[in-house]
C-alpha cells in the first residue's frame, strides 16, 4: 500500500506541469500509464473498467491508453482527438500532464501543451531515431520556451539496450538543435514498457550513469522558470465594496504575471504612465509585504489614479516595450485560413482589443526548419513569422522574455472561435 | 517571502482558479456559481469569497435541487448561506415534473440525476445567465479530463466535445453570441486528494455527511445506499445500522456511502491516500454506461 503523506509535506509540495510529445505509436501512452500505474494514480476501479474494455476489444495486453482517451470517438477510432489533462503525486511534487495527441491537429494541441508548461518530454523510437516529428515537437517547444525537455529515447528492449544507438540519437539531436532555442535538454534511455529508466534505475543500461525519468521530473529547477526580474501586474478587476466598513477601498485585483512587487515600492501605471507608490498589498484577510509570481492577490496605490481592468503596474524605472504595430510568431489553430488585411479580435493579458494582419515575412517549414518566403498562405498548423497592427497601443515584453506578458491570441470575429496563438518577438 | 522559494501546489492551484473567478466576473454580465452543497462546490464558493474580499462575492449561487437531497446538505446550504451572506437562487426539478418538461424515472434505479439537466438549462435561460461556474474537476472522470476551463455551450446549451476552443496559457476567451453562455470550471485542475488538503489548510467547514456516522444502508450492486424515503428497496435488500460516511454528495439515490471511521479532515486525508477506488467509483449515475458522463455533458449537464 501506498505510504501515507503527513500533511505538512504534502502541503509543502510544488507543481510541475509536463507535456509529453511523440509521433503515433512511440510509446506516449505506455510511459503515462507507466507514471500513473507507478505513483499510483491509477485506481483498481479504473483499472477494472479499462481491462473490460481492453478484452472486449480483443486486446492482449490491458490498453493503457483507454485511461486517457476520454470521449466515444476516441475509443471508437482508437485515437486520442484532444488535449487530456492527467494528474499524479509522489510526495516530492504534483503533476499535470498535457497528454497531446498526433495525427491531424498535431501543432495546434502540442501549442496548447506546451504554453503552460515547465518541461516537456519528448519521445524518440530507439528504433528510428531522430525523425521529422522529433525536429518538430523540439521547435514547438523552443518556440513555446517550455524551460526544460527531456528527451526519452524509448523502446530501448528493442535495440538490446546498445549505448550506440543512444548515443548516437542524443548527438544528433544536440546537432539539429544548436539552431534552437534550447537551453535545458536531457536524455533518457528507457523501456516505457518494462519500466526501464521510467521510476526504476534500469538493470539492462549499467552504462547510463544519469537520472531516472521520475527522478529528473521531481528533481527538475523549476524556481526560475518564471521571469523574476521584471515585475508585471496586469489588473483583471477593480475591487470597491461599497461598505460603510470598507467605505475608500479601491483594490486592484489580478494576478502576478512576473517577478514581485513591495509594499512601498514605486511603480508606474500603464497606460496613462503616472507614478505612484504600493501602499498595501491585500489578499483575503491578510496585508502582505510583498507578491511573487504566480500569486493571486490586490495592490492598493497611495494615489488616486484611474487604473481599471486592462491596465498594468509595472516598477517605475523598468521599461516595457509598447506599440501598435507588433511583429510576432504565429501558430495557426483554425481550418479557415489567416487572411491578410483581416481583422481579428486579440486578447493580451487582461486587455481586448482588435488587430489587423499587415504581413506574411515568413512561414517556418516546421519539419525542415527553414523559412519558405514564398507560400504565404497560413493554413491550419502553421508557424509563421507576420506583423500586426493593433487598434490602440500595446504594452508587452518579448515572449522569449516573458510568457505572459510575450503571448497574444487571436479569435475570429465572425465564430468567435480562438484561431491563432501568437509570440511577440 | 524570498522570491527564490516557489510556492506550494496548493498556493499556485488556489491562485489559478481565483484567477479564472476573476476572469469570469470580467468577462461576463450575469454569471452564476452552481452550488451543490458539495465539497467542491463549498471550496469553490471559498476561492470567490477570497477572489472579491472585502466586497461581496458579485454573483449569485445557483442551487438545482432534485428535491432528494440529504436534509443535511440543505441545513448546510442555508446555514453557510446565511453565515457569508450570499445570495441563493433555488430552482426545483420537482417544478420540471409539474410542468410537465421532463418525466419522472420509474423503477428501483430511478434518480432525478439525469432530469437536473433540463432544470439547470430552463434556469439559465428564466435568468438569462451567460455563465455558470461548475465545480467539475478533470481528475473526476475521463470525459471531463478533455473539458476546457472555459467550455463554451451552443443555444441548445451543448457540448461539443470535438470542437472545443483551444485554451492557451492564461488567456480565457468567453466570446459568444446572444443566448449561448459558459460552463466555467475554476478548479479543473484540483484533485481529490488537493480539495482536502485545502479544506484542512483553510479550515472550510461541511456538510456533517462527509464525516463517520451512523447511519441505516442497504447493499444494492455493491454500493451501500442510505435508507431514504426517495429511494424504494426490494423485498430482498435489508437495511441495516452501519458507520459510514459519504465521499461525494450527490444525490441520495444514486451516492454511494463507504464504511468509515474517519471523523476529521485528517482521518478523511488518510483514508483518501489509501483507498485504491475512485470518489466517483460509487456513484451509480456514472455506472450507467462507458459514456454515461460524456452523454450527459453533451446535454448539458454540469
Ligand atoms: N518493446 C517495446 N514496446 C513498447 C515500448 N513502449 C511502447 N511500446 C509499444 O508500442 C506500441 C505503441 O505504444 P503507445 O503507448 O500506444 O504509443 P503512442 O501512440 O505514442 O501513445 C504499443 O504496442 C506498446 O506496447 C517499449 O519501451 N518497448
Ligand atoms: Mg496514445
Amino acid at each position: 500500500m501506498e505510504t501515507v503523506n503527513t500533511e505538512r509535506s504534502y502541503l509543502d509540495m510544488e507543481l510541475l506541469r509536463f507535456t509529453t510529445a511523440g509521433s503515433v505509436d512511440d510509446g506516449k501512452s505506455t510511459l503515462i500509464g507507466r507514471l500513473l500505474y507507478d505513483s499510483k494514480a491509477i485506481f483498481q476501479d479504473q483499472l477494472e473498467a479499462i481491462e473490460r474494455a481492453s478484452i472486449k476489444k480483443g486486446e492482449e495486453h490491458i490498453n493503457l491508453a483507454l485511461l486517457t482517451d476520454g470521449l466515444r470517438a476516441e475509443r471508437e477510432q482508437g485515437i486520442t482527438i484532444d488535449v487530456a489533462y492527467r494528474y499524479f503525486h509522489t510526495p516530492k511534487r504534483k503533476f499535470i500532464i498535457a497528454d497531446t495527441p498526433g495525427h491531424i491537429q498535431y501543432t495546434r494541441n502540442m501549442v496548447t501543451g506546451a504554453s503552460t508548461a515547465n518541461a516537456a518530454i519528448i519521445l524518440v523510437d530507439a528504433r528510428n531515431g531522430v525523425i521529422e516529428q522529433t525536429i518538430r515537437h523540439a521547435y514547438i517547444a523552443s518556440l513555446l520556451r517550455i524551460p526544460h525537455v527531456i528527451v526519452c529515447v524509448n523502446k530501448m528492449d528493442l535495440v538490446e539496450f546498445k549505448q550506440e544507438v543512444f548515443d548516437a540519437i542524443q548527438a544528433r539531436f544536440l546537432e539539429f538543435s544548436t539552431h534552437l532555442d534550447l537551453h535545458d535538454v536531457r536524455f533518457i534511455p528507457i523501456s516505457a514498457l518494462l519500466g526501464d529508466n521510467v521510476v526504476e534505475r534500469s538493470k539492462n543500461m549499467e552504462w547510463y550513469q544519469g537520472p531516472t525519468l521520475m527522478y529528473l521530473l521531481e528533481n527538475l529547477y523549476i524556481s526560475n522558470d518564471y521571469n523574476q526580474l521584471d515585475a508585471r501586474f496586469p489588473v483583471q478587476y477593480v475591487i470597491r465594496p461599497q461598505s460603510n466598513e470598507f467605505h475608500d477601498y479601491r483594490g486592484y485585483a489580478g494576478r502576478m504575471a512576473s517577478g514581485s512587487f513591495r509594499v512601498g515600492d514605486r511603480v508606474k501605471v500603464l497606460p496613462s504612465g503616472f507614478t505612484t507608490n504600493i501602499k498595501g498589498i491585500d489578499f483575503w484577510t491578510d496585508h502582505l509585504d510583498s507578491i511573487t509570481a504566480p500569486q493571486s492577490g490586490t495592490i492598493l496605490l497611495e494615489d488616486d489614479l484611474d487604473v481599471s481592468r486592462g491596465c498594468m503596474i509595472i516598477p517605475a524605472d523598468n521599461g516595457i516595450k509598447q506599440g501598435q504595430d507588433i511583429e510576432l510568431m504565429i501558430c495557426w489553430l483554425n481550418e479557415k485560413n489567416m487572411i491578410v488585411g483581416s481583422k481579428y479580435a486579440l486578447k493580451h493579458t487582461t486587455n481586448d482589443l482588435r488587430c489587423m494582419i499587415k504581413e506574411v515575412k515568413y512561414k517556418v517549414n516546421i519539419n525542415t526548419l527553414e523559412k519558405d518566403y514564398e507560400d504565404k498562405t497560413i493554413r491550419l498548423n502553421d508557424i509563421a513569422c507576420i506583423t500586426i497592427r493593433t487598434t490602440k497601443p500595446l504594452f508587452y515584453d518579448s515572449y522569449r522574455q516573458n510568457r505572459i506578458t510575450g503571448s497574444l491570441i487571436l479569435v475570429d470575429e465572425g465564430t468567435n472561435i480562438t484561431v491563432g496563438a501568437g509570440m511577440i518577438l | 517571502m524570498s522570491s527564490k522559494v516557489p510556492i506550494s501546489h496548493l498556493r499556485e492551484l488556489e491562485s489559478e482558479s481565483i484567477f479564472v473567478i476573476r476572469e469570469v466576473v470580467a468577462q461576463f454580465e450575469n454569471p452564476v456559481m452552481l452550488f451543490s452543497g458539495g465539497k467542491d462546490s463549498i471550496v469553490m464558493y471559498h476561492l470567490a469569497r477570497k477572489a472579491f474580499y472585502p466586497a461581496k462575492v458579485p454573483f449569485p449561487l445557483m442551487h438545482i435541487d432534485t428535491g432528494h437531497n440529504f436534509q443535511e446538505t440543505l441545513d448546510f446550504r442555508d446555514w453557510l448561506v446565511k453565515e457569508t451572506g450570499a445570495q441563493l437562487i433555488v430552482r426545483y426539478v420537482q417544478d420540471s415534473i409539474d410542468k410537465g418538461r421532463v418525466v419522472e424515472e420509474t423503477g428501483y434505479n430511478a434518480s432525478r440525476n439525469k432530469l437536473q439537466t433540463v432544470t439547470l438549462l430552463d434556469a439559465i435561460e428564466e435568468l438569462k445567465v451567460d455563465c455558470a461556474m461548475g465545480g467539475g474537476r478533470r481528475d473526476e472522470e475521463k470525459a471531463r479530463a478533455k473539458e476546457r476551463f472555459f467550455s463554451h455551450r451552443d443555444e441548445f446549451g451543448q457540448w461539443d466535445p470535438k470542437n472545443q476552443r483551444p485554451e492557451l496559457w492564461n488567456l480565457f476567451n468567453g466570446k459568444k453570441n446572444l443566448g449561448e453562455h459558459f460552463r466555467v470550471f475554476p478548479i479543473s485542475n484540483w484533485t481529490e486528494m488537493d480539495v482536502w488538503q485545502y479544506i484542512l489548510l483553510e479550515n472550510i467547514a461541511l456538510p456533517s455527511l462527509y464525516f463517520s456516522h451512523e447511519r441505516e444502508v442497504f447493499e444494492r450492486d455493491g454500493v451501500l445506499y442510505a435508507k431514504t424515503s426517495f429511494l424504494k428497496m426490494k423485498e430482498t435488500e435489508v437495511a441495516e445500522k452501519r458507520i459510514v460516511r459519504f465521499r461525494t454528495i450527490g444525490d441520495a439515490t444514486c451516492t454511494g456511502a463507504i464504511e468509515s471511521r474517519a471523523t476529521s479532515v485528517e482521518d478523511i486525508i488518510r483514508e483518501v491516500a489509501a483507498t485504491r477506488i475512485t470518489e466517483r467509483g460509487g456513484r451509480a449515475d456514472d455506472k450507467r454506461s462507458e459514456a454515461a458522463m460524456e452523454d450527459r455533458k453533451i446535454e448539458g449537464y454540469f
